[in-house]
C-alpha cells in the first residue's frame, strides 16, 4: 500500500501499543547535550536504572560552552559545572562524548549529520526542539523534554502518538540572493507559527530537490518554528552523496545496501498526505522578521503589515510586537539600524553559510557601531572555513571569529545582547529576551543578509547592496 | 485507580493572556544554567514580571491574591518554541496543577503530560469567559474534571447564584494516562524490554556490519 516516508519509518519503529494507548517507538539515534540532560541522568540513578543501549546515544557540549576561550576550567563556573556533569554521566554510562578535545565538538544538530550519525530511516531524538534539523536526511527526528530524555536513556524508546503529515511543495527557481532561510521564513509566515501542531512537515518540490543538504537542514531546522515537531525531505542522490564516506555512515558494500533501503523508504508517488500546500519559489524575496515570533516576517521590499488588516485574534500580538520592537506599520525594514550582527546557530552556521556571508563582507569593514561575530556550527566547520581562509575574510572585516557553540542564538553563555540592542541574526528565534537581554531585539534573516547589514550598519536588501565580489 | 491518578483538579485560577507565549518567555534561557530543576519556579515569567513592574503594572504571578492558584488559564499556542521542560516544571512547582487554554504547542504539551500536568483545551469563547470570571474574582473556584471532560466554575459565595460549566478537550491517550495514573511512561516502556530488543534486532540499519556506530565504546 502506498505510504509516506513518515508512515514507513514510524511503522518500522513501532514496537507495540502501550497500555495508555500510545505507541512505544524505538529510537534509532539519541543525541544528548549538557543543558537538558543532567536531571534525566539523575533520575536514572535515583530509580536504579541502567542505560539499555548506550551505543545508540552520542553527546556533545554546545549550549553553554563559551566561544571566546575554551580553555578548561572555563571562566564561567556554571559552564564548567554543567560540562563536568555531562562528562561524568557519559563516563558512567559508556556514552561516546564529542568533547572539545575530540575535534568533532559542535552544535548537536550540526555534528550529527557531519559525522554521518544522522542517517535516513532512523528515528532520532534529542532534548532540543531543533532536532527537526535531522529530518533533512529523511529521518523521523523530533525534540523532546528532559523526562523523555530519561525515557530514551532508560528504554531506547518513547511513548508517542503519530502526527499527521502535511506536504509542502516548493517549485520554481529561487532568485539570486534568496536562500533556504528565506524559503522557510516565507513558509512559516504564510502558514503561521501554530499551523504545524499535530503535523510532521514533508518538504518536496523541485526547489527542495535542487537544494544541498545544508540548505535542506536550514529548512527542516525551523519546522518547529511553524509548530511542527518534525520536518523531513525524501532521500535522493544528494543525500547519499553527502553521507558517503562519513565517519559513522555505512562503509563499502554496506553503503550500497543502505542506499537501496534508503530509496525504498521515500514517500510513494501515490501516497496520501493529510494536507498539501504549494508555494512558488520564484516569488520569494529575501525575508526578515520584524516581530517577536518567527511568523512575523516580511519580504525585504514590502512595507510592514498593518495590525488593523488582520483577523482579531492576531491583532493584539502584532501590536505587542510593534511596541516591543519599536517599529511601525507601513514602514520598510531597510534602513533599520542594527547594533549586533550574529552569524551562527544550528540554522545557519555550516560551511556553505559562512561562505555566502564571507562573499558579502569580503573587502569591506563592519560598520563602526556594529558588534559582529561569526560562531561556526562545529569545530569541523571552523577548521574547514580556516582552510579556505574565511576566518581571514571575517577578521579583516572586523568580525570576531569564535569557537563553535550555540552562542548568541539563546544567550546561555557570555554572548548576549545588552539592553535594547537590535541584532541581525542568522538564528531561528526572535522571541522576546531570546538573545540574552530581556529587552533585546532580534531580526532573523539569511547569513548573507546579516553580513550585508553588518557592513551597512543597518538592514539592507542584499540584492541591491553591491560588494566588489558579487557585483 | 493508582495513587498517581489525576482526574480532578480543584482550586482558584490565574490568567496569563496572549497568544504564542513561548517557553523563552515562560522561563528565560539564562535560568537553564543549573543541573537540577530545584527552585526553577522562582524564575517563572521573570522577565515579563520585571518588565511589568517597571511599568507600574502587576503580573498575575506577582498578585498575592493569586499565589495559591491551582489552574492557569491561557490563550492559543501556549508554550511554543524551545523544548525546555524547565517551563512546565516551573509552572507545576509554583503550584499550578492544570492548564486550560485555546491550544498548546506540541512539545510543551507532551512535557506537561509526562510530568503529570494536564493541559486541556476549550473553545476560544469559553476560554474568554473563564478568564473573565477568574480575573473578576480571585476566589472563584474552578474544578477541572478530566472524567466528565468539563470545567465547573463557582464564582459566588452562593453557589446557585452563578456557576459556569465548560466543555474541555484532551487527547484520549493523555486523558486515560492521567486518570489511570499511567502518565509516567518509563515503567511501561521498560515493562517488556525483551520485546524492544527482539524488535531492534530486525531494524535494517542495526544490521549493517560496518557501521561503527553500533560498536559500544
Amino acid at each position: 500500500m502506498a505510504a509516506t516516508l513518515f508512515q514507513k519509518v514510524w511503522d518500522l519503529h513501532a514496537v507495540r501499543r502501550l497500555p495508555n494507548g500510545q505507541t512505544q517507538l524505538y529510537v534509532g539515534l539519541h543525541l544528548v547535550h549538557e543543558v537538558t540532560s543532567p536531571q534525566a541522568f539523575d533520575e536514572l540513578r535515583e530509580r536504579g536504572w541502567r542505560m539499555r543501549a548506550p551505543e545508540r546515544t552520542f553527546a556533545t557540549i554546545d549550549h553553554i560552552v563559551p566561544t571566546r576561550s575554551q580553555v578548561r576550567p572555563f571562566a564561567d563556573g556554571m559552564a564548567e559545572t554543567m560540562t563536568s556533569a555531562l562528562e561524568r554521566n557519559c563516563r558512567e554510562h559508556g556514552i561516546r562524548l564529542f568533547d572539545l578535545a575530540s575535534g568533532a565538538q559542535g552544535i548537536v544538530h550540526v555534528i550529527g549529520p557531519e559525522l554521518g550519525l544522522t542517517q535516513p530511516g532512523l528515528t532520532i531524538t534529542c532534548g532540543d526542539s531543533h532536532t527537526s534539523t535531522h529530518g533533512a536526511f529523511d529521518a523521523l527526528a523530533f525534540g523532546i523534554g528532559t523526562s523523555q530524555v530519561r525515557d530514551v536513556l532508560a528504554s531506547q524508546s518513547l511513548a508517542m502518538s503519530p502526527p499527521k503529515v502535511r506536504r509542502i511543495e516548493v517549485n520554481g527557481r529561487l532568485a539570486p540572493h534568496v536562500y533556504a532561510k528565506d524559503v522557510i521564513l516565507t513558509i512559516i509566515g504564510r502558514l503561521g507559527v501554530k499551523a504545524g501542531a499535530g503535523f510532521a512537515y514533508e518538504y518536496a518540490g523541485d526547489t527542495i530537490d535542487r537544494m544541498s543538504m545544508d540548505e535542506r537542514m536550514t529548512i527542516c531546522n525551523m519546522s518547529i518554528e511553524g509548530g511542527a515537531r518534525a520536518g523531513y525531505v525524501n532521500p535522493d542522490e544528494t543525500t547519499f552523496a553527502y553521507l558517503r564516506g562519513r565517519r559513522f555512515a555505512p562503509q563499502g558494500d554496506a553503503f550500497d545496501r543502505a542506499c537501496d533501503w534508503w530509496r525504498s523508504i521515500a514517500s510513494d508517488p501515490d501516497a496520501v498526505w493529510d494536507d498539501v500546500v504549494k508555494l512558488d519559489a520564484a516569488g520569494i524575496a529575501p525575508t526578515v522578521t520584524w516581530g517577536i515570533n518567527p511568523g512575523q516576517s516580511v519580504p525585504i521590499d514590502l512595507p510592514l503589515p498593518d495590525p488593523e488588516s488582520v483577523p482579531d485574534p492576531d491583532r493584539a500580538g502584532m501590536h505587542e510586537a510593534f511596541e516591543f520592537m519599536g517599529l511601525r506599520p507601513g514602514h520598510l525594514m531597510t534602513g533599520t539600524r542594527i547594533d549586533v550582527a550574529f552569524i551562527g546557530s544550528c540554522t545557519n552556521a555550516r560551511l556553505s553559510d559562512l561562505r555566502e556571508a564571507a562573499r558579502v563582507v569580503s573587502g569591506h569593514r563592519v560598520s563602526p557601531h556594529v558588534r559582529a561575530l561569526v560562531v561556526p556550527g562545529s569545530q569541523a566547520v571552523r577548521a574547514a572555513a580556516e582552510r579556505e581562509g574565511l576566518d581571514d575574510v571575517f577578521r579583516s572585516a572586523g568580525f570576531d571569529w569564535r569557537d563553535a557553540g550555540c552562542s548568541m542564538c539563546l544567550g546561555m553563555n557570555p554572548d548576549k545582547l545588552e539592553g535594547r540592542e537590535v541584532c541581525a541574526s542568522s538564528s531561528n528565534r526572535n522571541f522576546k529576551g531570546r538573545q540574552g537581554s530581556p529587552t533585546g531585539r532580534t531580526l532573523l534573516m539569511s547569513p548573507a543578509m546579516v553580513a550585508a547589514a553588518a557592513v551597512a550598519g543597518e538592514v539592507v536588501d542584499v540584492r541591491s547592496w553591491t560588494s566588489p565580489d558579487n557585483g | 485507580m493508582a495513587d498517581s491518578s489525576i482526574a480532578r483538579i480543584g482550586g482558584t485560577a490565574i490568567v496569563v493572556r496572549g497568544n504564542d507565549i513561548d517557553t523563552d518567555r515562560i522561563l528565560p534561557a539564562r535560568f537553564l544554567r543549573a543541573v537540577t530543576f530545584e527552585g526553577i519556579e522562582r524564575h517563572l515569567f521573570e522577565d515579563e514580571r520585571r518588565a511589568m513592574a517597571a511599568r507600574g503594572e502587576m503580573h498575575p504571578f506577582d498578585d498575592a491574591a493569586r499565589s495559591h492558584a491551582r489552574v492557569l488559564i491561557v490563550n492559543a499556542n501556549f508554550g511554543c518554541g524551545s523544548s525546555r521542560e524547565h517551563a512546565p516544571q516551573a509552572i507545576r512547582r509554583v503550584g499550578i496543577q492544570a492548564v486550560v487554554g485555546e491550544s498548546f504547542a506540541e512539545i510543551f504539551f507532551t512535557n506537561s503530560i509526562t510530568i503529570g500536568l494536564p493541559c486541556v483545551t476549550a473553545a476560544p469563547a469559553d476560554v474568554e469567559q473563564l478568564m473573565a470570571v477568574a480575573e473578576a474574582s480571585a476566589g472563584a473556584s474552578f474544578t477541572v474534571d478530566l472524567v466528565a471532560r468539563r470545567i465547573l466554575v463557582d464564582s459566588s459565595p452562593k453557589p446557585e447564584a452563578s456557576s459556569l460549566s465548560v466543555e474541555i478537550g484532551l487527547p484520549e491517550t493523555a486523558r486515560s494516562a492521567l486518570i489511570s495514573g499511567l502518565w509516567d511512561a518509563t515503567g511501561q516502556l521498560l515493562d517488556r524490554y525483551d520485546e524492544v530488543e527482539r524488535f531492534a534486532a530486525k531494524l535494517p540499519y542495526l544490521r549493517w556490519g560496518s557501521d561503527p556506530g553500533l560498536t559500544p565504546v
